[in-house]
């Protein structure tokens, strides 16, 4: 199976980059090379690995190679593929929601606060519902922040309370009320089963029976939250993986200011 | 302490020890004189009390609402209990659900002679006392049998939300060579107040702990283990508003290894600290009598803290919790105190710390089997990464000779894991803890290098901080932050309403039969 380190096979395709057709890059311009690995609940056998090979044709994978399968259980067995994807896109055509915001420094920030708003911005964070993670709000809250990128508490022109794990929905509109809330920050760790939708999407209802959803920026963020679908959702913008607290802290701001929603103090 | 390859300072460390000694006889003072709706809920589950009412309420929620709203808890479940029995004839069970429908009015009978209940309740206690003697004598039968497995056991969770589903993958993972398997409870469940009833088909982020998934995933552990001629250990979670009912359901059903760690209930998930400290007394008795090894929950002050500035929160809370453990009865064989690999991948030298970290717990609690936690914070998803990450908690694990291993998983941050996660795993760790067997015995650290003097440094602050906590209390310090840098008030959290203050007439026979019976 293993072809050795030097490929003599010909690379009889185009070698140019069309961005209508892009494809994965192994070691060469569109030869399309992929990995994947999965588990069949199959004995580990010759007709469990084709089974595996026409799987990964079936993913549009040419040329399957199953290079290793292992038996996890009597009838259990995992596979690493490699193959050539005959699918390819046109990426001039992709559009894709991105919060669309200058990300400003912590001092930007608080200068920006300063000049545009004129008093403190009042954040509250909770995980809500059932989750009962901290990790991302705690990220994006807590004093010393992550991977250098300093939390919301440090910023001089915020007051952020951040609420914990486990907040319900009511209590968080509660707590948004009594604080006197600009911005609502929402986090979903623990997302088995998509109980994270339902969940913000609870929080939002809430909000607008209230008649709060409007005078509020509403934000949410975690492993599985995109900026799409948080729009969806109903939300102002979604922070995914890789997002800090200056990302939502400039979207925070600038989205205040530009709704009009920031009363001067 | 044996010789210190870290050079520790054994007066330090001994006075460290002191230190939080006479915290946790502090903390005790107060436990002593309390008791909790769910201990008394753990009396009933013991006596023999089970099911739930035509509401799904379980049973002893039932009684134990009874007796509180009637203003009658104070006296302790067993002494009405006791009581009952003596009256009416019938069994523990039966008073309970003809409580539950209304045809007998507990609260009400009138208390008979206080010595003959007392009697008659620690004769039914007994009985129950004897089933988890023999359960713990089944497991070590077994694992004298078998033998056991010298070296960090692999302890793998199993999350789907279906009992049955687990056991498929628990059984896949035992015989891939994962020694512990613990099921992860559903997401929120530390904060119900009752124990759910029966088997489990459909949990979110993980499957209830319930008497009825205990024994199904005992079963099939003990089957599985029985063909590959191991005995595969069973873990689940005292955490939380029911510490001692699950500890309770863990003896009786021959869990092996459970978390209980009141600390973190209150850190991290905001249980009133009266309330579980006095339930976390009577579930690490119950703990300590049914031989479970506890897993206590310091790693967790690393995910929300920095696990290099705050290490010395780690060890401090190590001291207490082994403090703790002792007035339990519970001896240090049992106590799988935690930390955890959680230093950011970016830091310089950061192995080296971690290193250290990890042989100060060995020396300073040398016969306990440590629990240690691989990195959780720094994972991105970026799998590959992540397996690195992994196998250099893996190192440390078998340098330092720890015991209970909690398997790292590439795709943590990503999903619960999957059947080939878990073998990538297992896989990962089986490599490296026979290629570098031995390594450990090999090595010294350097004198004042670094390792060493990292952790003298470690221990130096955890002494400091065990003494400002003797100043001024546990509870005060859990209010002022200085564990995981979370504040909590003494009167704040879940289930303080919970608390009653004990009568002098109160009976717990299960404190009497399992702290002082053990040795017959």
């Amino acid at each position: 199976m293993s072809s050795g380190l030097y490929s003599t096979s010909k690379k009889d395709f185009d070698k140019t980059l069309d961005l209508t057709r892009v494809k994965p890059y192994g070691d060469t311009m569109n030869d399309g090379k992929v990995q994947v690995s999965f588990t069949l609940p199959l004995a580990d056998d010759d007709r469990a690995a084709a089974a595996a090979a026409q799987l990964a044709e079936r993913m549009g994978l040419r040329e399957p190679q199953v290079v290793f399968h292992k038996s996890l259980d009597a009838q259990f067995t995992f596979f690493i593929v490699y193959g050539t994807c005959e699918h390819a896109v046109d990426f001039t055509a992709i559009k894709v929601h991105t919060v669309d915001n200058q990300v400003m420094s912590m001092p930007e920030t608080n200068e920006f606060i300063r000049d545009r708003i004129g008093r403190k911005v009042v954040i509250i964070g909770a995980s809500t519902g059932t989750d009962a993670h901290t990790v991302g709000i705690d990220a994006i809250m807590n004093m010393k922040g992550y991977a250098g990128h300093y939390g919301l508490e440090r910023y001089e022109m915020i007051e952020a309370y951040n609420l914990g794990s486990q907040v319900p929905n009511e209590e968080f509109v509660k707590k948004a009320v009594e604080l006197k809330a600009d911005v609502l920050l929402v986090s979903q760790t623990v997302t088995q089963k998509n109980v994270h939708v339902q969940n913000l999407t609870e929080l939002v209802e809430l909000l607008e029976a209230e008649g709060l959803r409007d005078k509020v920026v509403l934000v949410c963020g975690g492993p599985r939250i995109t900026h799409e679908l948080a729009k969806e959702l109903g939300y102002d913008a979604g922070f995914g993986p890789g997002k800090y607290a200056d990302d939502v802290a400039s979207f925070a701001v600038n989205d205040l200011v530009r709704r009009g929603l920031a009363r001067k103090g | 302490m044996s010789q210190s390859k870290l050079n520790l300072d054994p007066k330090r460390v001994a006075e460290a020890r002191e230190l939080a000694h006479k915290i946790a006889l502090d903390t005790q003072k107060f436990i002593d004189r309390h008791t909790t709706v769910t201990v008394e809920r753990a009396v009933l589950r013991l006596l023999g009390v089970d099911g739930i009412d035509a509401e799904e309420v379980p049973l002893p929620n039932v009684v134990v609402a009874h007796l509180q709203k009637a203003g009658k808890l104070a006296m302790g479940a067993a002494n009405a209990i006791g009581n009952a029995v003596l009256k009416t004839g019938l069994a523990p069970q039966q008073i309970a659900e003809r409580t539950a429908k209304g045809e007998l009015d507990l609260a009400a009978l009138p208390m008979g002679d206080l010595f003959e209940v007392r009697a008659k309740v620690t004769d039914l206690a007994r009985a129950t006392v004897e089933r988890i003697r023999a359960n713990r004598a089944r497991r070590e039968d077994r694992l004298r049998a078998v033998g056991d497995k010298s070296g960090p056991l692999l302890y793998v969770i199993v999350a789907t939300g279906n009992i049955h589903e687990d056991i498929v993958q628990a059984r896949a993972a035992a015989k891939q060579g994962a020694d512990v398997i613990a099921v992860i409870r559903t997401t929120g469940q530390s904060l119900l107040d009752y124990v759910p009833f029966g088997a489990t088909t459909e949990g979110f982020g993980g499957t209830y702990a319930t008497q009825e998934n205990f024994r199904l995933m005992r079963a099939a552990l003990d089957e599985e283990g029985e063909k590959l001629g191991r005995y595969i250990r069973l873990c689940n979670y005292c955490s939380g508003l029911c510490m001692p009912e699950i500890a309770a359901m863990g003896a009786l059903e021959r869990l092996d290894v459970m978390l209980n760690d009141a600390l973190y209930g209150i850190l991290f998930r905001d249980i009133n600290m009266q309330r579980t400290m006095v339930d976390q007394y009577f579930s690490r008795i119950i703990n300590g009598f049914a031989g479970v090894i506890i897993n206590t929950g310091e790693d967790n002050y690393l995910t929300t803290d920095d696990a290099f500035e705050a290490a010395h929160t780690v060890l401090a809370s190590q001291f207490i919790n082994e403090q703790f453990a002792v007035l339990a009865g519970l001896p240090e064989e049992q106590m799988g105190l935690g930390h955890a690999f959680e230093m950011d991948p970016e830091l310089k030298k950061g192995f080296l710390y971690e290193l250290a970290q990890a042989q100060m717990a060995r020396e300073i609690f040398p016969r306990a089997p440590l629990k240690y936690m691989p990195p959780t914070k720094f994972m991105t998803g970026n799998i590959f990464r992540g397996h690195v990450q992994d196998a250099l908690f893996n190192m440390v694990t078998t340098m330092t000779n720890q015991r209970i291993c909690l398997l790292g998983m590439l795709t943590e941050a990503i999903h619960t894991p999957f059947m080939s996660d878990r073998y990538l795993a297992l896989e990962n760790a089986r490599y490296i803890f026979s290629t570098m067997e031995g390594l450990g015995d090999e090595i010294e650290f350097k004198k004042g290098g670094i390792i060493e003097q990292r952790a003298h440094t470690v221990l130096e602050n955890a002494a400091r901080l065990l003494g400002e906590i003797e100043r001024d209390g546990l509870f005060k310090t859990l209010e002022k932050g200085k564990f995981a840098g979370v504040k909590r008030p003494v009167n704040g959290g879940k289930g303080l309403e919970g608390v009653v203050e004990k009568d002098t007439a109160y009976v717990n026979p299960f404190i009497d039969l399992m702290l002082g019976g053990k040795k017959s």
